[in-house]
């Protein structure tokens, strides 16, 4: 179990992370959302001790990193930015983390085997793909057999088939009790293995809620396309009923409707008598529920129409 | 002692109530893991070899070659000229730009672990940050010195071999020779300590590099552009002077004596270790 409790981290006047509180259950994945920059990276240095928090503590099994005395037994990480010496072979770099605990050698090999590396493991970390950077990455994740993984975008840089590996062995961990926390900014990548989603933007907490919830949400909130011949007086109609908003779609023979369910709409516009050609609620993908969350708190918003 | 593999001793963990339990046989970090790990990482990269490998040659060999070339122009020198060869100076001529390579090296092992991110993961397995400063510098030290004294014996009887030819050899027992082969390799190895604690300050291999060549080797020219007396009274403080009296025979009568110069280098080199593991344990990494 991760525990970060009221964590905030200022770099000089920057607000990395602020007044941050959640808690990362074991036994599920843990989906860690947001849009780049918007502390994710940061929080997960905090939680391993790598930087300090200005204030607010963050702990692993209910103590700090830092006063963990194994503390690759307990957790097993991996940075985003690549963190191997890359003149080192794989084995030598793992070897050199394994000795830190007294790890045998054995362990460096079965690890080494299970991301498949096994065929490069004595070659120079310089020459690997990004891809393979990624399963070294994992390898020294897994070293220590450990109860808490923690992975900052893990999918990067991987092929559909590295993901759906990682995918899978990041739910076998959590089925074995692990916790298991891992980053990323696009929602496709964590929607199918995490059951529990926290969202940050612009270092703070915008969600924290089990994935079927936001799912639930998400679809509730789904726009419905309303076509008619007098889209004025449908527009008062639904308006008046209390949709939030109703904005004409861009072909303009339309409107999309936020905020009021198609049954709502329907009776509304029954009470008012008015005619409907069609009453659509459309779908809205989790991509599009998560943007939509987080779309205040991008940190470089592209300017002018875009938007 | 927690190295014991079986059966079960002090050094195995085991979850206590409420914590999630360890694996089987997990062991904790210590000092004499973490330096078995940055042996291993001492000896798997190339730069290591490389540069232990120029430092050697240049200690063993740079003596004997000063040596040849000195005797083949005996005849050519003057008597006062001849009295000024110093048998052992000359043969540990090399430690001066020995320590050149172990300084490129003791920043880099550091400095290379900063570059390239890998001081992450270093510090990820030891969060208590400081037993990687600790078994750094005895791993490398203890290396570097043991090379060290070893090309510097080579460099000393190799040398004496080719002075022979025009009678000016001294032997092992002469005055001051045994002292400044091991002073030669002691000098060398703390100015590869003095390097990996300014890699740790600077976390950079460039500004490294080039701080511990200003220190040495371009402060002393430089203080002789101040005038005589205060040159004078500076230049014995100078690291690099006090450092390698202790490696020299025949010392400048300016500087201090070999072993108090050599002391005052060591309290410079500690002090710089300090302010190195201040930051390494303060620093967000």
């Amino acid at each position: 179990m991760i525990e970060v409790n009221h964590v905030s981290k200022r770099y000089g006047d920057r607000v990395a992370v602020e007044d941050l509180t959640f808690t990362v259950q074991p036994g599920v994945v843990t989906g860690f959302l947001g849009p780049n920059g918007a502390g994710k990276s940061t929080t997960m240095r905090l939680i391993l001790g790598l930087d300090r928090p200005s204030s607010g503590t963050a702990t692993v099994a209910g103590r700090s990193y830092l006063d963990l005395r194994a503390p690759l037994h307990e957790v097993g990480a991996m940075l985003e930015a690549r963190a191997i010496h890359t003149g080192r072979s794989a084995r030598n770099h793992l070897l050199a983390l394994a000795q830190t605990h007294g790890i045998p050698d054995r362990r460096v090999d079965e690890v080494i085997d299970i991301v498949g590396l096994t065929g490069v493991a004595r070659k120079r970390v310089g020459s690997f793909s990004l891809g393979m950077g990624q399963r070294l990455g994992i390898a020294v994740a897994l070293l220590g057999d450990p109860h808490t993984v923690i992975l900052d975008e893990p999918a990067n840089g991987l092929d559909p088939e590295g993901i759906r590996w990682i995918r899978t062995l990041l739910m076998e961990l959590a089925r074995e009790g692990r916790t298991v926390f891992l980053s990323s900014h696009l929602m496709s990548e964590i929607q199918q293995s995490a059951e529990h989603l926290i969202v940050i933007g612009r270092g703070r907490l915008i969600e924290d809620a089990p994935m079927a919830d936001f799912v639930t949400r998400a679809s509730a909130d789904a726009p419905v396309r309303v076509r008619g011949p007098q889209l004025t007086a449908l527009a008062e109609a639904i308006l008046a009923a209390g949709a939030v908003s109703v904005e004409p779609e861009p072909e303009g023979d339309a409107l999309r409707v936020q905020g009021l369910g198609a049954e709502q709409i329907g009776e509304a516009v029954a009470a008012e008598r008015l005619v409907l050609y069609e009453l659509t609620p459309l779908q809205v993908t989790l991509e599009e529920a998560f943007m939509s969350l987080t779309h205040d708190s991008i940190e470089y918003q592209p300017t002018g129409a875009a938007t | 002692m927690s190295t014991v593999q079986s059966p079960p001793s002090a050094g195995r963990l085991t979850g206590s109530a409420g914590a999630p339990s360890l694996p089987e046989g997990a062991r904790q970090v210590t000092l004499v893991r973490v330096l078995r790990s940055e042996w291993t990482k001492l000896w798997s990269l190339r730069s290591t070899r490389w540069s232990f490998a120029v430092a050697f040659i240049t200690m063993a060999g740079l003596g004997p070659l000063i040596a040849f070339f000195e005797m083949n122009r005996w005849n050519q020198l003057s008597l006062s000229d001849r009295l000024l060869i110093d048998p052992i100076d000359k043969s540990l001529g090399g430690h001066y730009f020995a320590q050149l390579a172990i300084g490129v090296l003791g920043v880099l092992v550091i400095s290379g672990e900063y570059g390239t991110g890998q001081i992450r993961s270093t510090l990820l397995a030891v969060p208590k940050r400081l037993p990687v400063l600790w078994a750094k510098i005895l791993v490398f030290s203890a290396v570097t010195f043991v090379l060290m004294i070893i090309a510097a014996f080579i460099g000393f009887f190799a040398a004496n071999a080719i002075f022979t030819q025009h009678h000016v050899n001294v032997g092992i027992g002469a005055p001051h020779a045994l002292r400044s082969i091991i002073g030669a390799a002691l000098y060398v190895t703390f100015t590869g300590i003095l390097c990996t604690a300014l890699g740790t300050i600077v976390r950079a291999t460039a500004g490294g590099i080039s701080s511990f060549v200003v220190i040495l080797f371009v402060l002393p020219p430089v203080l002789f552009l101040l005038p005589s007396s205060l040159h004078d009274s500076i230049n014995p403080y100078l690291p690099s002077v006090a450092g390698a009296a202790v490696a020299t025979a025949v010392p400048d009568p300016h500087t201090f004596s070999p072993w108090g110069g050599f002391a005052l280098y060591v309290g410079y080199v500690l002090f710089a270790v300090a302010v190195a593991a201040v930051l390494l344990k303060t620093r967000d990494a």
